[in-house]
């Protein structure tokens, strides 16, 4: 125990080596399909990081994925595997649509009102799971699940009510109002070109440093942590598990709801309605997966993500399936998965080396 | 009165559409859950099952083979998914995201590799997609037709579960597989592989979950489309979940989610009621059921747990 803690004991290393595999693996995939690899991923690299508009763009991407991550990477700490962040971003980005169309306040307060209203509706549709489990016991998989699709068809339903929808064609609603933008001052638009410049990513930041402090620095984070080790040991030592747990979904829900927010006040300014599930949630999970579950590591796996996303995006430019960035995220979560095979090799070599 | 009569028809015929791609998914799913290993990559399987009996049916037009093939993909990710949890003690949900992304991924990533860029693939001819029975017996529209001339393989799934429901229940394997499920340490004990067991359960649950796959796309919809799997996946896991993990209890739940889908597809005819809120009707109603009748639902003890061998 007493030996000094090589690099090979840190999460980062494995997480490298796994994004490593994920490129070699897409690179494998294009090859076989007759595409060049390396002209694919310059267009990558290129697509993010040529302009700073591009790198504007990555980061306005990354933003909310920052915040799925940072939800589910929070569950994850307290034993609860949330699913349903997908959900959750959707109510969220509602109750601040709803809130930025039907009201008018001044800018800042007007802001503020729809982040709480987001992260006021996120988590009180991650505590009815947490309360369904906790009085029910009721599976919370499948109830994240089925709260995804009622959120997903109840999001749909609103979009088309009149008071809301939008005027003449399309299927979304109106335009927030400019008060209730989160956007960047007009000139560090015009600066990077780029209109949808927004501070969603420092609010993103702002909440991965929140919820870092409280899962290490406070008595409710020990709580949670405790439960998500071992609930009854903590139960025995006094902490109710039932209402840790339920805390801790309610603000698992909250930062999706954010995340909602953040899309809706900094991107589109409007919901449409939605043809399929827009993933923000799972790919939520991906970012966790890849941070190891520690809110600072979502931040550096939400940007890494939201370049991959938006270089991705660049992909069809080339005649190139975007799709290989689903592919290279998903060999990486697969490593990932393993890599605690990885430390136990290298572990046995070293010992084997004394 | 024939209206009732009618309009009965067609909801038969809607929920015995909508129901066999939950259906097949979630005999799968009862397989892996059953052994031990939780499987949410269940979704990928069915969308590389999908594409993949999709376009072997285009290059051979034989459906029944192609829906066969179909079901080989969703087996392939199995092996991935069995390797990474049972051999390599990954974790589950881990591994299940992961093929969530790569299995999907792949799919639309091939067809644009070979349908020149385009993310769907050419329509199916009617002869390459799967039969319907005693095609043509029953005059079209009628109360026996819509009830008795869909899909084979619409029945066929029915036939499955009692199949799977004789495995679980009636063979040695079925209760081996039960029991490497609950204490997989006392079967190992006992001589049992678990190992085994565990790779052919989760090799089994991705072959059914591409078999649904691939009726989406031989059946229901006669093309690849990256839309034609959209949660289909997770409602068969939750219809498992549902079901207290049992065949039988998961044809159930998948029929009460077909019949919704059934009254939707009549009811928006109507346009009377938002399609929005008559589409949300099957998972509030599984809350509510839930809530008032099932309660506490038992997970196989073992569960989530990779079995690692004690030496």
């Amino acid at each position: 125990m007493n030996e000094k803690k090589s690099i090979w004991d840190s999460n980062a290393v494995y997480t490298f080596i796994s994004i490593i595999f994920g490129f070699l693996v897409g690179a494998i995939l294009l090859t076989a399909a007759g595409i060049n690899a390396g002209e694919a991923y310059s267009k990558l690299v290129t697509g993010v990081f040529s302009k700073p508009k591009f790198i504007m763009w990555a980061i306005i991407y990354a933003s909310p994925l920052i915040l799925t991550g940072l939800s589910v990477a929070f569950s994850f700490r307290t034993g609860v595997f949330n699913i349903g962040a997908e959900g959750q971003f959707v109510m969220g980005s509602l109750a601040a649509c709803v809130v930025g169309i039907k009201l008018s306040l001044p800018a800042p307060l007007h802001v503020l009102v729809c982040i709480l209203a987001a992260m006021a509706a996120g988590a009180v549709w991650g505590a009815i799971v947490g309360l369904l489990k906790v009085k029910k016991g009721i599976n919370e998989v499948l109830s994240y699940i089925m709260f995804n699709w009622i959120a997903f068809y109840f999001s749909n339903y609103v979009v088309n009510i009149p008071a809301i929808h939008r005027e003449g064609g399309g299927e979304a609603t109106r335009d927030i109002a400019d008060t209730a933008r989160i956007l960047m001052p007009e000139a560090i638009r015009k600066a990077t070109d780029c209109q949808s410049a927004n501070w969603g990513i420092l609010l993103a930041i702002i909440a991965a440093v929140i919820i870092w402090f409280l899962i290490n620095k406070t008595t409710l984070g020990y709580q949670l942590r405790a439960v998500g080790f071992n609930r009854h040991a903590a139960e025995y030592g006094g902490i109710n598990a039932n209402r840790a747990m339920m805390t801790a979904m309610a603000i698992s829900g909250a930062m999706a709801g954010l995340g909602g927010a953040v899309q809706l006040m900094g991107m589109s300014g409007r919901i449409s309605q939605f043809a399929s599930q827009e993933m923000f949630g799972f790919q939520g999970i991906t970012v966790a997966l890849i941070g190891a579950s520690n809110p600072i590591g979502c931040i550096f796996a939400g940007l890494f993500y939201g370049a991959m996303k938006y270089g991705g995006s660049k992909l069809s430019l080339i005649k190139t399936p975007s799709e290989v960035v689903d592919i290279i995220m998903g060999t990486i979560i697969l490593f990932i998965a393993v890599s605690h095979i990885f430390r136990k090799l290298l572990a046995g070599r070293k010992k084997g080396g004394n | 009165m024939d209206t009732i009569i009618r309009d009965l028809g067609l909801l038969i015929n809607a929920t015995l559409i909508a129901t066999p791609p939950l259906l097949y998914a979630a005999l799968g799913s009862c397989f892996s859950e059953r052994s031990g290993v939780v499987n949410i990559g269940i979704e990928g399987m069915m969308s590389i099952g999908a594409f993949v009996g999709a376009v072997v049916a285009l290059a051979t037009g034989r459906p029944w083979f192609s829906f066969f093939c179909g079901g080989l993909a969703g087996a392939a990710f199995g092996l991935i998914h069995a390797i990474a949890c049972v051999t390599y003690g990954a974790d589950q949900t881990i591994s299940g995201t992961a093929i969530n992304f790569l299995a999907p991924g792949l799919a639309v990533f091939l067809c644009k590799a070979m349908f020149d860029n385009s993310s769907d693939t050419p329509p199916l001819d009617t002869a390459s997609k799967l039969p319907k029975l005693f095609d043509g017996v029953f005059p079209a529209g009628s109360f026996m037709s819509n009830v008795f001339s869909t899909y084979a393989a619409a029945y066929l799934s029915f036939v499955v579960v009692a199949i799977v429901w004789f495995v679980f229940y009636k063979t040695r394997f079925g209760l081996r597989l039960r029991a490497v499920g609950e204490h997989p340490k006392a079967c190992d004990t006992l001589g049992i592989n678990v190992f085994r067991i565990r790779y052919i359960c989760v090799i089994l649950s991705g072959f059914l979950a591409g078999l649904g796959g691939a009726y989406v796309t031989l059946a229901t919809v006669n093309q690849f489309r990256p839309v034609v799997i959209v949660g289909q996946g997770f409602i068969a896991i939750a219809a498992v979940i549902f079901g207290k993990f049992t065949p039988q209890g998961a044809m159930k739940a998948c029929l009460l989610f077909g019949l919704c889908s059934g009254v939707k597809v009549l009811a928006s005819a109507g346009n009377k009621v938002s399609p929005n809120l008559i589409s949300m009707i099957p998972y509030v109603v599984t809350i509510i059921v839930l809530v008032l009748f099932v309660g506490h639902g038992r997970v196989p003890a073992a569960n989530g747990k990779p079995y690692v061998k004690s030496k």
